[in-house]
C-alpha cells in the first residue's frame, strides 16, 4: 500500500499533507550550508526541487546560531516569492523565535502557517502570538507545551492542547486554523520511560481528534528514530511504520522527506515486525531485539540522499549534451570520467569522448546559436563545460601517445602589437572552440614575428587578428605584409572594434595575396571558418569576399571624396564660443590623486548597455532585459554580473585609481598652450575639422573652447587594478565566461569611475556646476556641461597625445597606467582624457583632414611628418 | 451619521439580504471632464509640483468638483460612494509633492462624500455609505522591480503599514463607514491594508469594516503577485471582509469565470465593479452603458452578486442602467463553505478539517 497519500494542492480536502523539511537548516546540513556561505540561489533550487518532489508546504527554518535568522529568513523568502513554481504552495515559516516569525509574515503573500507557538512562556504571550497570526492571516502550529514544560505522556498532550484550544477558540482563532504538534520524541533509547513515546503520541491523538474539532495534528519524524542515527534503513522504516499506524489516528501533516519513506508493505517483515514492536511498545525487550536487528540493515540504503534531478538519471551521452546545451559545469568531469571509462572499457580511445557526446552537444549548442535560439552568454557558458572535458581526457589522450583527432581547423587568434584589449577576441575563440574548432590563443600585445612562427610552427589553418585602438589597424596591416613577404596562402580574419570592411578592403586585403576576411562579429566568426575551410565552398566564398573588397575599393576611388576645405578657411569657420561664459578657475587647482575611489560608489552609476553590447547583446539596458529575444539571456548574463559585482565589491576584487589635474592656458590658434610655471609651458596642439560644413556649422576644434584670453584646461586618467589573480583563477579552472565577465565588469567599473569622476570635477573640484543634480540615466545621456574628449577618439584621433596628457598628471605614477608603443593603457580597463568646461564645448568628430592640416600638425607637434601621417591614418584619404 | 441604531456594517448586511447594492463609478473619466488646469488642480496650494492630473487634490483646491461627481452617482442610483481617494497615500502623493497632505486630503475627501451621502439619505430615507477607498499605492510588497535582483523590494511592510494606516485613521475620522482596499494588484500590499485597519480599530476602539478588492492582471484571473482569486481569498479571509470582490481588471465579459468562483466560495458580500469594456486603441472606454449594465445584469440573474458598480471608464449614465438592469433581482445568498482549513501560496490548498 502507499504509505504517504499526495494529493495536488488544489483539490479540496488533501488528507495527509507532506511538508518539505530540506529548507530548514537545522533538519538539512546541506541547506544550512547553503544559507551560511550565502549562496541564496542554490538554496533557492533546493526549495524548488522540493516542490517538484511533491512537498505540499515547504517548511523554511533559519534557526543558526551564527546566521542573522530575521535577515535570512526575509531574505530567503522574498527570494522564493520571485519563483511560481516555488511560490504556488504555501510556506510554513519554522522558527523559535517570535521575531523570525513575525519577519517571515510580513514577506509572505499568500497564507502560511507558522510553526510555532506554545504557552511555554504563558498564557499572555501565547495569546499576543496568536492574535499577530490572525491579523497576518496565518494558520499556526502549537506545540503541546506549557509554562511547567513538553507534554510526554498522553494524559500530559491531551490536558495541553485541550487547554490551548479552549484559549484559541475564544479569541476568536479559527480551529481550523489550528495545528497541534503533540510531540513525536525518541523511542528505542534503552531508557525505559521513553518506551511509550510512540504510543502516547498515538494515543493522544485519537482523543484530541475528537476533542478539538477541526485542529490538525503534525510532529516531526526524525525525532523518532534519533536512536538509530546512521542506520538510514531502519531510520526509514520506523518513520514509515509510524505513519502507518499514525494517520488512521489523526496525523494529518508531518514534517517529512518524501523521498525517505517506505512502502510499508515493502519493507523487509522482520524489521517491520521490529519497529512496529517499539512504536507500540509491544514488547518489554522491543528496543533490544530491534537494536540487535539493526546492525544487519545498516548500509543497505541503495538510494543516496540526494535525489538526482532527472536529467542526471539519463544515459552518460544525453547528460554530457543537456550539460553543454545548458551550460551546467557541476558533473561535467564525472560524466567525462564515466563516458571516456566505459568507452576504455569496450576497447575504444578517449579521443571518442570528445568526437562523440562532446561534439554532438557542442554541435547543438552550434547550431541553437546559428539560428538565433542562443545567445553569446550560453554559448560561454556551454564553452565553459567542454573546457573542463577536455582539461579532464587530455592526461588520458596524451598517455594514450596517439595523435589528437584533427579538429575541424586549427586557428590562431591574436591581438596584434601595441594593443592590449581581447574581450573581443575571446569570445570569438570561445564561439570557434564551441563549434569544434581548436584555437591557439597567443594573448594580447603579440607582434607579426610570433603569429607567423606559431603558425608555420602549428601548421594552423587560419590567422585570426583582433584590435581595438585604431594604431591596430596599421599593425594589422604589418602583419598582412608579413604573412605576404613570408610566403602565407591562409586565410586572415580581421576583427575588433575599430575595423571594419572599407579599411581591410583597402588597407590589408590589398598587401596579402591569401583570403582576407573581415568578420563583424563573433557569431560571423564560425560561418566564416567553415566556408574557408570547405572542400567545396571555400574557393566561391573567398572570390566572392575578394570581389565584394574590389567593389569596395572601387566604390571608393571613384567617389567623390567630401570636400575639404584649406586648413586656412576651416580656421576661418572655426566655432566662436561666448568666452564671457567661460568656467571660472577650478575651485581645487592642481593634480588629485584618487589611490582607491569606493567601488561601491563605481557600482551605482554603471552604464549597463555597453556591457550587454560586448556580449554582441543588442539592446538598451534596462529595456534589454524585457526584451522578447535576447531578455532571457541578457537577464541571466545580468544576474551572474550583479552576483560576481557584488563579490568584487565585498571582497575588494580591484581597485579604481585616478588622477586629475587643472591647469592655467591660454588657446594659441588650434593649440592649447599650458601654463605650469614660469619656466614650463606645455602645447597641446588639436585638430580641427576640414570637411566643408553646410549652412553655418562651424568647422570645429577643441581649442575653439578656450579662450585665449586665459582660461583652464583639466585632464585625467583612471584605471582598474587587480584583475590578474582572478584571471589566473578563472584561467585555471578553464571559465572563459568568468574571464569575459570580469574583463567586461572591469571596463565598465574604469567607464563609470571616468563618470563618476568628471561629476566630482564639475561640481567640487573645478566646481563650475556645484549645484549639479543628474540622475544616472542623466548622467549616460550626458546631460552636463563640459565635456571630456580622449586621446584617439573622434574629437582628437591623435592617440600619441596621450604621453603628454600622461606626463602632466603623472598617470603612471599616480594611477598606475603605463602606454603601449601604440598607446595603448595598461591595464586595459582604463579611460583618460582632457576636461573642457565652456558651456558651448561639445563632441565632434575630426573625421578627414587634408595634408595641409596634417602637415601643420606636425610641425605644431613637432613630429616627423611619416610618424604624424602613421598617427593620424584614419583620419586621412 | 445618520440618525439610526445600526452600525454601518449591519445596515449594509440587512440592505444587501433586500435587493442588489450599486456602488459609484468611475472618478478620472468624469474629472476629466472638467478640462481643470493646473491652476485648478493647485489651488491656493504651493506644493513646488505640477499638480495636474492629482484627482485626489481636488477635495482640497476644487472640492465642488468631486461633490459634484457623487452628487450625480448617488442621483444615478448609487447606495455607496466611494472617497475619491486611490492615491491619496504618502508614496503617491510624493510624485506630487503633497505627501504632506495626505491626512487633510483624506479628511476632506471624506466629508465631503460624507456631507453628499447624508444629504441623499435624508432626501429618502434609504442609508447611503461612504466607503473610504486606497489603492495600492504604487510600490508592490510581494515583486522586486528589478528582475535581476528578486530579493529587492522597493518598500518594506512597516513603511506600507504605516502609509496605509496614516490614510485609513484620516478616511474614518472624516466620516467613512468602511475602509475600501480597492484595486488589489499584490495580495501582500491588501495583507498589510488589514493590519493598517486592524490597528486603527484598535486606536478607535470600534470595528472599522473592510472591503477588499482584488485586480486581476491576467486572463487566467491572476492578480500581479501571482495569486488567483481562490488563494486571494484564502489570503485575505482573516480580514473578516465585510465585502470581497474584483474591479478594474478588464471589462465584465472577460471577469465572469472568475466573478462565479469568487461568489461560490466566499462567505460573505461580493462587490464586483468593472471597467466599461476594454479600452479602444486610443486608450478610451467606449462601452455603453447598456452593454455594460446587460454584461453585469447576468451575473445578478445568476446570483453571484451583492454590490455592482464600475470602475474606468464608467459614467453615472452606466451606473443609473446598471441600477436599472438589476432592479427586482434577488440579490445573491452569501455562501456557506465547509469548515476547512485554507491555506494559500499562489494557489489555493484546502486541507479537511
Amino acid at each position: 500500500m502507499q504509505m504517504i497519500e499526495v494529493q495536488s494542492p488544489t483539490s479540496s480536502g488533501a488528507r495527509f499533507v507532506n511538508i518539505g523539511e530540506r529548507t530548514n537548516v537545522t533538519g538539512s546540513a546541506a541547506f544550512k550550508k547553503l544559507i551560511l556561505k550565502g549562496d541564496y540561489p542554490a538554496a533557492v533550487e533546493v526549495a524548488r526541487q522540493q516542490v517538484e518532489n511533491g512537498a505540499q508546504i515547504i517548511d523554511v527554518n533559519m534557526d543558526e546560531g551564527l546566521l542573522d535568522s530575521v535577515h535570512a529568513m526575509a531574505t530567503f523568502l522574498k527570494l522564493i516569492a520571485a519563483e511560481p513554481d516555488i511560490a504556488r504552495v504555501p510556506v510554513m515559516i519554522d522558527s523559535s523565535k517570535w521575531e523570525v516569525i513575525e519577519a517571515g509574515l510580513k514577506c509572505v503573500s499568500g497564507k502560511p502557517i507558522v510553526n510555532s507557538i506554545s504557552m511555554k512562556e504563558g498564557v499572555e504571550p501565547f495569546l499576543a502570538h496568536a492574535r499577530k497570526c490572525m491579523d497576518y492571516g496565518a494558520a499556526a502550529v502549537v506545540m503541546a507545551f506549557d509554562e511547567t514544560g513538553q507534554a510526554d505522556t498522553a494524559a500530559r498532550k491531551i490536558e495541553i492542547c485541550e487547554r490551548a484550544y479552549a484559549l484559541l477558540t475564544g479569541i476568536g482563532f479559527p480551529p481550523e486554523d489550528i495545528v497541534f504538534d503533540p510531540n513525536i520524541f525518541a523511542i528505542a533509547t534503552g531508557m525505559e520511560e521513553h518506551d511509550r513515546y510512540a504510543l502516547d503520541f498515538l494515543e493522544a491523538l485519537k482523543v484530541l481528534r475528537v476533542t478539538c474539532p477541526h485542529a490538525h495534528f503534525s510532529g516531526g519524524l526524525s525525532n523518532l528514530s534519533f536512536s538509530f542515527r546512521g542506520n538510514e534503513p531502519v531510520r526509514r522504516a520506523m518513520h514509515s511504520i509510524f505513519l502507518y499506524h499514525a494517520i488512521p489516528a489523526g496525523l494529518d501533516m508531518a514534517i517529512v522527506n518524501a523521498g525517505q519513506l517506505d512502502i510499508y508493505d515493502a519493507i523487509d517483515p522482520v524489521l517491520r515486525e521490529a519497529c512496529e514492536d517499539v512504536i507500540l511498545a509491544r514488547r518489554d525487550d522491543a528496543t533490544e531485539r530491534l537494536i540487535a536487528l539493526a546492525e544487519s540493515f545498516r548500509g543497505t540504503d541503495a538510494k543516496t540522499e540526494k535525489e538526482a534531478e532527472e536529467w542526471r538519471g539519463w544515459d552518460v551521452s544525453r547528460r554530457l549534451e543537456h550539460a553543454l546545451v545548458k551550460g551546467i559545469d557541476m558533473y561535467v568531469v564525472e560524466d567525462t570520467e564515466e563516458a571516456r571509462a566505459a568507452l576504455s572499457a569496450a576497447g575504444r580511445r578517449p579521443i571518442e569522448v570528445i568526437e562523440g557526446p562532446l561534439m554532438d552537444g557542442m554541435n547543438t549548442v552550434g547550431d541553437l546559436f546559428g539560428s538565433g535560439k542562443m545567445f553569446l552568454p550560453q554559448v560561454v557558458k556551454s564553452a565553459r563545460v567542454m573546457k573542463k572535458a577536455v582539461a579532464h581526457l587530455i592526461p588520458f589522450i596524451e598517455a594514450e601517445k596517439l595523435p589528437g583527432a584533427r579538429a575541424k581547423g586549427r586557428i590562431i587568434m591574436a591581438t596584434v602589437k601595441g594593443d592590449v584589449h581581447d574581450i573581443g577576441k575571446n569570445i570569438v575563440g570561445v564561439v570557434l572552440q564551441c563549434n569544434g574548432y581548436e584555437v591557439i590563443d597567443l594573448g594580447v600585445m603579440v607582434p607579426w614575428s610570433k603569429i607567423l612562427e606559431v603558425a608555420k610552427e602549428q601548421d594552423v589553418d587560419i590567422i585570426g587578428l583582433s584590435g581595438l585602438i585604431t594604431p591596430s589597424l596599421d599593425e594589422m596591416v604589418t602583419v598582412a605584409e608579413e604573412m605576404q613577404r613570408a610566403g602565407f596562402t591562409i586565410p586572415l580574419l580581421i576583427g575588433g572594434a575599430t575595423t571594419s570592411k572599407v579599411h581591410t578592403a583597402l588597407r590589408i586585403d590589398p598587401a596579402y595575396e591569401g583570403p582576407v576576411i573581415h568578420v563583424l562579429d563573433a557569431s560571423r566568426a564560425v560561418g566564416v571558418a567553415s566556408q574557408l575551410l570547405s572542400d567545396t565552398q571555400r574557393d566561391g566564398f573567398v572570390a566572392s569576399t575578394a570581389a565584394d573588397y574590389e567593389h569596395v575599393r572601387e566604390v571608393r576611388a571613384g567617389k567623390q571624396a567630401s570636400i575639404l576645405l584649406s586648413l586656412e578657411d576651416a580656421r576661418s569657420n572655426g566655432f566662436a564660443a561666448d568666452m564671457r561664459e567661460k568656467a571660472p578657475a577650478p575651485a581645487q587647482p592642481g593634480v588629485h590623486v584618487f589611490p582607491e575611489w569606493d567601488l561601491a560608489d563605481l557600482a551605482e552609476v554603471i552604464d549597463w548597455t555597453p556591457f550587454f553590447r560586448a556580449w554582441e547583446l543588442a539592446g538598451t539596458y534596462p529595456a534589454i532585459l524585457q526584451d522578447e529575444v535576447v531578455g532571457e539571456s541578457a537577464r541571466g548574463l545580468y544576474a551572474d554580473a550583479r552576483a560576481m559585482l557584488d563579490r568584487i565589491v565585498g571582497e575588494k576584487w580591484l581597485t579604481a585609481k585616478g588622477v586629475v589635474g587643472f591647469w592655467p592656458c591660454a588657446r594659441d590658434g588650434d593649440d592649447v598652450t599650458l601654463h605650469l610655471d614660469d619656466e614650463r609651458n606645455v602645447r597641446i596642439p588639436f585638430l580641427r575639422q576640414q570637411i566643408r560644413k553646410s549652412r553655418d556649422r562651424a568647422n570645429y576644434c577643441l581649442a575653439d573652447f578656450i579662450d585665449p584670453a586665459g582660461d583652464w584646461l583639466g585632464g585625467f586618467a583612471v584605471s582598474i587594478h587587480g584583475l590578474e589573480p582572478h584571471l589566473a583563477r578563472f584561467q585555471a579552472a578553464h571559465d572563459d565566461y568568468n574571464d569575459i565577465l570580469l574583463k567586461a565588469l572591469a571596463d565598465r567599473f574604469a567607464e563609470a569611475f571616468a563618470e563618476r569622476l568628471h561629476a566630482h570635477v564639475r561640481t567640487t573640484l573645478w566646481g563650475y556646476a556645484a549645484g549639479e543634480q543628474l540622475t544616472n540615466e542623466a548622467l549616460i545621456k550626458e546631460q552636463y556641461r563640459g565635456i571630456r574628449p580622449a586621446p584617439g577618439y573622434p574629437a582628437c584621433p591623435d592617440h600619441s597625445l596621450k604621453p603628454i596628457l600622461f606626463d602632466l598628471l603623472g598617470a603612471e605614477a599616480n594611477a598606475g597606467i603605463v602606454l603601449t608603443e601604440s598607446q595603448a593603457m595598461l591595464p586595459t580597463a582604463a579611460v583618460s582624457g582632457f576636461y573642457f568646461a565652456h558651456p558651448e564645448s561639445s563632441y565632434f568628430g575630426v573625421a578627414r583632414i587634408g595634408r595641409d592640416q596634417l602637415e601643420d600638425y606636425a610641425a605644431r607637434r613637432a613630429m616627423p611628418l611619416d610618424e604624424a601621417t602613421r598617427w593620424l591614418r584614419p583620419n586621412l584619404d | 451619521m445618520t440618525a439610526t441604531s445600526q452600525t454601518a456594517r449591519e445596515a449594509l448586511l440587512a440592505a444587501a439580504k433586500e435587493r442588489i447594492l450599486i456602488t459609484d463609478g468611475a472618478f478620472g473619466t468624469e474629472i476629466q471632464n472638467y478640462k481643470l488646469s493646473e491652476a485648478d488642480y493647485a489651488g491656493a496650494l504651493t506644493l513646488g509640483h505640477d499638480q495636474k492630473g492629482n484627482n485626489d487634490i481636488l477635495a482640497l483646491t476644487r472640492p465642488e468638483v468631486p461633490e459634484a461627481i457623487h452628487r450625480a452617482y448617488f442621483a444615478a442610483g448609487a447606495d455607496i460612494a466611494e472617497t475619491n481617494t486611490f492615491s491619496a497615500n504618502r508614496i503617491s502623493q510624493a510624485d506630487y509633492g503633497a505627501q504632506g497632505l495626505v491626512r487633510e486630503i483624506n479628511l476632506a475627501s471624506a466629508q465631503l462624500a460624507r456631507r453628499v451621502a447624508d444629504e441623499f439619505t435624508a432626501q429618502d430615507g434609504r442609508r447611503r455609505f461612504v466607503a473610504g477607498a486606497i489603492g495600492p499605492t504604487n510600490k508592490t510588497l510581494s515583486l522586486s522591480p528589478d528582475v535581476n535582483d528578486p530579493g529587492y523590494r522597493e518598500v518594506d511592510w512597516d513603511t506600507l503599514v504605516d502609509v496605509y494606516r496614516e490614510q485609513g485613521e484620516a478616511l474614518v475620522e472624516g466620516g467613512a463607514d468602511f475602509i475600501l482596499v480597492e484595486t488589489v494588484f499584490d495580495t501582500l500590499n491588501a495583507k498589510a491594508a488589514i493590519m493598517a485597519v486592524r490597528e486603527v480599530e484598535r486606536a478607535l476602539g470600534h470595528e472599522v469594516p473592510i472591503m477588499l478588492s482584488m485586480t486581476l492582471t491576467d486572463l487566467s484571473g491572476r492578480n500581479l503577485s501571482g495569486h488567483t482569486v481562490e488563494a486571494f481569498w484564502h489570503a485575505v479571509r482573516h480580514a473578516r471582509p465585510l465585502t470581497i470582490g474584483l474591479n478594474c481588471s478588464f471589462g465584465a465579459t472577460q471577469l465572469r469565470p472568475h466573478v462565479k468562483v469568487l461568489s461560490e466560495i466566499a462567505d460573505t458580500l461580493i462587490m464586483i465593479y468593472p471597467n466599461a469594456g476594454l479600452p479602444n486603441e486610443l486608450g478610451e472606454y467606449d462601452e455603453m452603458p447598456a452593454t455594460t449594465a446587460g454584461l453585469v445584469h447576468e451575473w445578478a440573474a445568476a446570483g453571484q452578486v451583492n454590490i455592482l458598480g464600475g470602475c474606468c471608464g464608467s459614467t453615472p449614465a452606466h451606473i443609473a442602467a446598471m441600477a436599472r438592469a438589476v432592479a427586482g433581482l434577488t440579490p445573491r445568498a452569501v455562501a456557506v463553505p465547509p469548515v476547512v482549513t485554507r491555506l494559500a501560496g499562489l494557489e489555493p490548498f484546502t486541507l479537511a478539517a
